[in-house]
């Protein structure tokens, strides 16, 4: 059927149908067999230590254009090195995916986090509408995590057991960048973003309005701002996450009932 | 002998030269014409060729409710309230719904699906999956970014929820086809919630709701169908 497109690999396997380059292969990821008998209790548990940051786009695809030639794939590499200094200043690990003008797949972005232990993804996108000098925070809309593949957390909706993770995330984020950028919304928004959905660890999306602002310099004085709230608000979330010993299984909240 | 001939080859000459004088203008006119079809947009010709959803004039008249963009609150969605004859068929009903929210409102400024985009398609699927079928111009048309996409295919889905209520979820096709995002971000390889939509986006506080009848889209929908 055309529209049933549900893949069954796990995280650990390489996506079915990789959108361009070569197909990443991360490590196998076990979760738990026995749901009752949560064995991360007798795993070493590991904190919040690394932060993933994605420059979306790239290559040929330039994503938003605005005035004066702005082009939303170079516009958030400058974000992204200015928020990796800011991060990297509160005691992080930061992973660009990209650092040139490439533009590697949606899966080989999220690959990138879903092998880590103790990390987090934020992809970074400015757009071509909204409030300008205004910035947001997208979490992924609610889905249900699939349940025809025991022991694997299914790539194609890796992001289902991080949900509550992201949205707090999401939210202490936004309220960073709400203190920092005036109409700005005050918490996470969710929105199916393709992006989010393939990624094994509590991830979100920051969109900054726009590239239709009159001119680039707009632009780059935001830069420092959303450079510090999204540190800060990174820095807030960390007591929250505690990760098992491996990766791609599932997260512990501190305080869940396990 | 000679200036027999030479009078007559002046004379075609003659003739020649003015048939020429007049017929250049026209040939020029033509050209003109010509290049203004082949500058129309595939999409536009394809829109031109598509059988449009009719309109039955019998079909009583109710008030539709469109969500458009809302000039006052950025990112928002505002309902408006349209009169139209709309079929009791759900399908046909859908499509007639979904082609007055692509010939947009009278304010350009508070579209939220470009100009260029046509509804090729409507299914419903007997567990109430709608599947919307565009045409490439969904995709190229409209503005990058997280933003706007969400606001169209929040703008579909909601004014299907207010106006069809056989759909429960909502699947977009472009062309066909299944495609990974709409234009970049947004992610179509699942289906959208229909029911529920209004329940879990209230239109917002203090926003007034137009009912005034938007003549330009009602004629562009009535008036394709009279074709």
């Amino acid at each position: 059927m055309f529209f049933a497109a549900t893949h069954t690999t796990a995280v650990a396997q390489a996506p079915a149908t990789p959108q361009n380059g070569t197909p990443t292969t991360p490590p196998a990821v076990p979760t738990p067999a026995q749901p009752t008998v949560p064995p991360q209790i007798s795993r070493p548990s590991v904190g919040l230590n690394t932060v993933v940051l994605d420059p979306a786009h790239g290559g040929v695809d330039l994503g938003a254009r605005g005035t004066e030639g702005i082009r939303e794939s170079e516009v958030v590499l400058q974000f992204a090195a200015q928020i990796k200094q800011a991060l990297e200043a509160q005691g992080f690990q930061v992973i660009l995916t990209r650092q040139g003008n490439d533009d590697p797949s949606y899966d080989d972005r999220s690959a990138r986090v879903n092998g880590q232990r103790g990390a987090i993804f934020i992809t970074l996108h400015i757009a071509s509408t909204g409030l300008t000098g205004t910035a947001r925070t997208y979490v992924m809309t609610d889905f249900a995590p699939a349940s025809d593949a025991p022991g694997l957390i299914p790539w194609d909706r890796a992001q289902a057991p991080f949900l509550g993770l992201s949205h707090k995330l999401g939210d202490l984020v936004q309220v960073e960048l709400a203190r920092k950028f005036r109409g700005s919304p005050l918490g996470a928004e969710t929105a199916p973003v393709r992006q989010l959905r393939t990624t094994a660890a509590p991830a979100i999306a920051v969109e900054i309005s726009s590239v239709s602002v009159e001119s680039r310099a707009e632009l780059d004085r935001m830069i420092p701002g959303v450079a510090e709230a999204i540190a800060r608000g990174v820095a807030a979330f960390r007591p929250s996450y505690v990760v098992p010993g491996l990766p791609g299984t599932n997260p512990i909240t501190p305080g869940a009932q396990l | 002998m000679n200036s027999r001939w030479q009078f007559w080859v002046s004379a075609v000459l003659f003739v020649l030269v003015m048939g020429a004088a007049l017929y250049f203008p026209s040939l020029r006119r033509q050209v003109y014409k010509a290049k203004d079809i082949t500058q129309k947009t595939a999409e536009e010709a394809r829109r031109e060729l598509l059988p449009p959803a009719p309109i039955n004039s019998g079909d009583p008249k109710v008030k539709a409710k469109m969500f458009w963009g809302s000039r006052d609150q950025d990112g928002t969605l505002v309902p408006v309230t349209v009169e139209l004859p709309l079929s009791s068929d759900p399908v046909l009903r859908a499509k007639q719904i979904l082609n007055t929210l692509l010939a947009g409102p009278v304010d350009p400024e508070a579209r939220t699906l470009p100009p260029d985009a046509a509804l090729l398609a409507f299914y419903i699927l007997p567990d109430g999956t709608g599947i919307a079928d565009f045409s490439e111009g969904l995709a190229t048309g409209i503005p990058s970014g997280i933003q706007s996409e969400q606001l169209a295919v929040d703008s579909i889905t909601r004014t299907l929820q207010a106006n069809v209520p056989q759909v429960q979820q909502l699947k977009i096709l472009i062309h066909g086809q299944e495609v990974d995002t709409l234009a970049g971000h947004l992610d179509l390889t699942q289906t959208f919630q229909v029911s529920m939509k209004e329940a879990a986006n209230p239109p917002p506080r203090g926003v007034e709701v137009i009912t005034a009848p938007i003549q330009k889209a009602i004629e562009k929908v009535t008036g394709a169908a009279k074709k």
